[in-house]
């Protein structure tokens, strides 16, 4: 019997084994490293003097610090719940079709989504050009004649670069909402429209609160990585002013890998880190008192 | 079944059938509505596509036809010819497979031990599971950056692969579904004295063989589309995935939107193809790491 205890200890050391290893040396280790640099005057490579919490104070009162975090909020709202409003519109736009239809616009819906992101910038910042965009057609409607570019006039940066990932992005939301949608009884409906509710009434008295925890999921799946955006926000940015729209992740970068700032870099990253941490838990406790419904 | 009957059950089907009709014309025009929509989504793939097949000449003519005049793949010779894509799908390929397989295998294992077994430690790994979950990689780079470079991986593939290793979610889902495979089996086996990494891969892998593959799917796709951490671990020519690749050398092309789209299209093929052929697992993968279990 004991024996039989000690071979599943062993057997089970040796299955945990590779992942105690990967996880301790690229998380746990990292993750402790990062608070411990935070708190030094180190630059990228090499280590530092310990100076207190004085990174906290310069990274809290640093103006660009101010204006990352305001373009990571704007990002956010730009992004967050416009996504998820158009994604259960076509989501339930695309629950009512059936059979090969219902597969090819759900594919045309998604695709985007498996897509990487340098391919995203890529095709969309050819369509946006300046010269030769297609969407030029459109900015000179507005722009009394003349082409913009849409990524260089700083106040239309966020909103386009917001607009791009929207289009990226809802393929993921709209297959959890269709799976959503999916649950929801037809028989309920039947019910509704026997007593000759309209579509609308239908809407907000059934399909709405019933939809609500999936609403509420993607909302928070979004929330938290939308908080960590970088990818799309750069790309754009290059070549163009990019202070003015640096978003937080990309002020970590910067400090790091541009200003040789080790120290302030893992300051910002815990700090962000504790934001994210912290939305985190709301996320779960709101999942779990959904699971405990 | 009196005459009068007849009537009143008429009135009761007319009724509702008028109604019918007016909601199928709403219903046509909705549907209408949607495919125009969902073609308005494919539409910048479709030019991207078209806009790669395009001679330069036509691409910066200001037509903008909707289909070539000429087809010609001159722009994917010249990306062919002049960038290192073919070296970076290299790259791409070999770190994205070895991310794949690293991350089911060590996952699987570590997801049964979990499930299955009782050992010291065990809660504590749980813990540092659902801790994981909620920590942004993104704000390790800077650490990730000075552990790869005091190893001394910097511009390798082993950098590039090391951590992108961290993927919880995948040990998450095997463990649900490790927890749901009925007790009898793992008696029945232990009762022919298998032991229990003869039971993980005889019995619960290939039972959740669906799982597996959806997993590895997901795992693959979103290795092959990374761009943070590969645009920083690997900063030579020699040693960039496609996604940074493609990124990086716009200016050796001269006129270039016809070859940037022909890089896009090639960068964006592997992963379509995945989706188009496994649609099903995609959706499936997509669930599952969402926490919705499908």
């Amino acid at each position: 019997m004991l024996r039989d205890r000690r071979r599943e200890y062993l057997t089970a050391f040796i299955l945990v084994g590779p992942f105690v290893l990967i996880y301790g040396v690229l998380f746990v280790w990292p993750t402790i490293q990062m608070v411990m640099l935070s708190f030094t005057k180190a630059p990228l490579i090499g280590a530092g003097d310990w100076v207190g919490w004085d990174n906290y104070v310069k990274i809290l009162t640093h103006r660009l610090f101010h204006t990352a975090s305001w373009n990571t909020a704007y990002f956010v709202l730009l992004t967050v719940i416009p996504n998820t409003l158009i994604s259960l519109l076509i989501a339930m736009a695309v629950n009512r079709l059936n059979g090969w239809l219902q597969g090819l616009v759900l594919a045309c819906f998604f695709l985007p989504y498996i897509l990487p992101v340098s391919v995203v910038f890529l095709t969309w910042n050819w369509i946006i050009d300046v010269q030769y965009g297609l969407v030029q057609g459109v900015v000179r409607l507005f722009n009394g004649g003349e082409p913009a570019s849409l990524t260089r006039t700083i106040p239309l940066f966020m909103p386009t670069v917001a607009f791009v990932t929207i289009w990226w992005t809802m393929g993921f939301n709209i297959l959890l909402f269709l799976a959503g949608l999916r649950t929801i009884s037809p028989e309920i409906y039947e019910a509704a429209q026997l007593d000759s509710a309209g579509r609308w009434r239908q809407f907000t008295r059934i399909t709405w609160p019933l939809i609500w925890p999936v609403t509420a999921l993607v909302l928070t799946i979004q929330l938290i990585a939308q908080l960590k955006i970088f990818d799309q926000v750069y790309l754009f940015s290059i070549g163009g002013r990019q202070d003015a729209t640096i978003v937080l992740v990309q002020y970590i970068y910067k400090l790091a890998f541009q200003q040789n700032k080790g120290g302030e870099a893992a300051t910002a990253a815990v700090l962000l880190f504790a934001m994210i941490i912290i939305l985190s838990v709301l996320q779960y406790q709101l999942l779990r008192s959904r699971g405990e419904k | 079944m009196s005459a009068d009957a007849i009537p009143s059950s008429q009135a009761m089907t007319a009724e509702p059938s008028r109604r019918d009709r007016s909601l199928d014309l709403v219903g046509i025009v909705l549907s209408i509505v949607t495919l125009v929509a969902a073609l308005a989504s494919f539409f910048p793939i479709y030019w991207a596509i078209i806009t790669s097949i395009k001679p330069d000449g036509e691409v910066i003519s200001g037509s903008n036809t909707l289909w070539p005049n000429r087809i010609t793949f001159d722009s994917y010779i010249h990306i062919w010819n002049n960038t290192n894509i073919a070296i970076w799908y290299v790259n791409s390929m070999v770190t994205s497979l070895i991310i794949t397989a690293a991350v089911i295998v060590s996952s699987a294992g570590c997801a049964y031990a979990l499930s299955q077994l009782d050992f010291p430690g065990r809660r504590l790994i749980y813990m540092l599971i659902l801790a994981c979950f909620m920590v942004p990689m993104q704000a390790l780079i800077v650490n990730h950056f000075v552990l790869m470079a005091q190893f001394k991986l910097l511009n390798t593939w082993a950098g590039i692969i090391l951590p992108q290793l961290i993927v919880p979610v995948v040990i998450i889902v095997y463990k649900q579904f490790f927890d749901s495979v009925p007790k009898e089996f793992r008696e029945a086996a232990m009762m022919d004295a298998a032991g229990h990494f003869k039971i993980l891969f005889r019995v619960y892998l290939p039972m959740n063989w669906g799982v597996t593959a959806a997993l590895a799917i997901i795992t693959f796709i979103g290795a092959w589309n990374a761009f943070l951490w590969p645009f920083l671990a690997a900063t030579g020519e020699a040693t960039m995935t496609v996604p940074v690749g493609i990124t990086q050398v716009k200016d050796a092309y001269g006129i270039v939107y016809g070859k940037l789209m022909a890089s896009a299209v090639v960068a964006g093929l592997p992963v379509a193809i995945v989706y188009l052929i496994f649609q099903r697992r995609v959706t499936q993968a997509i669930m599952l790491s969402a926490g919705v279990k499908g």
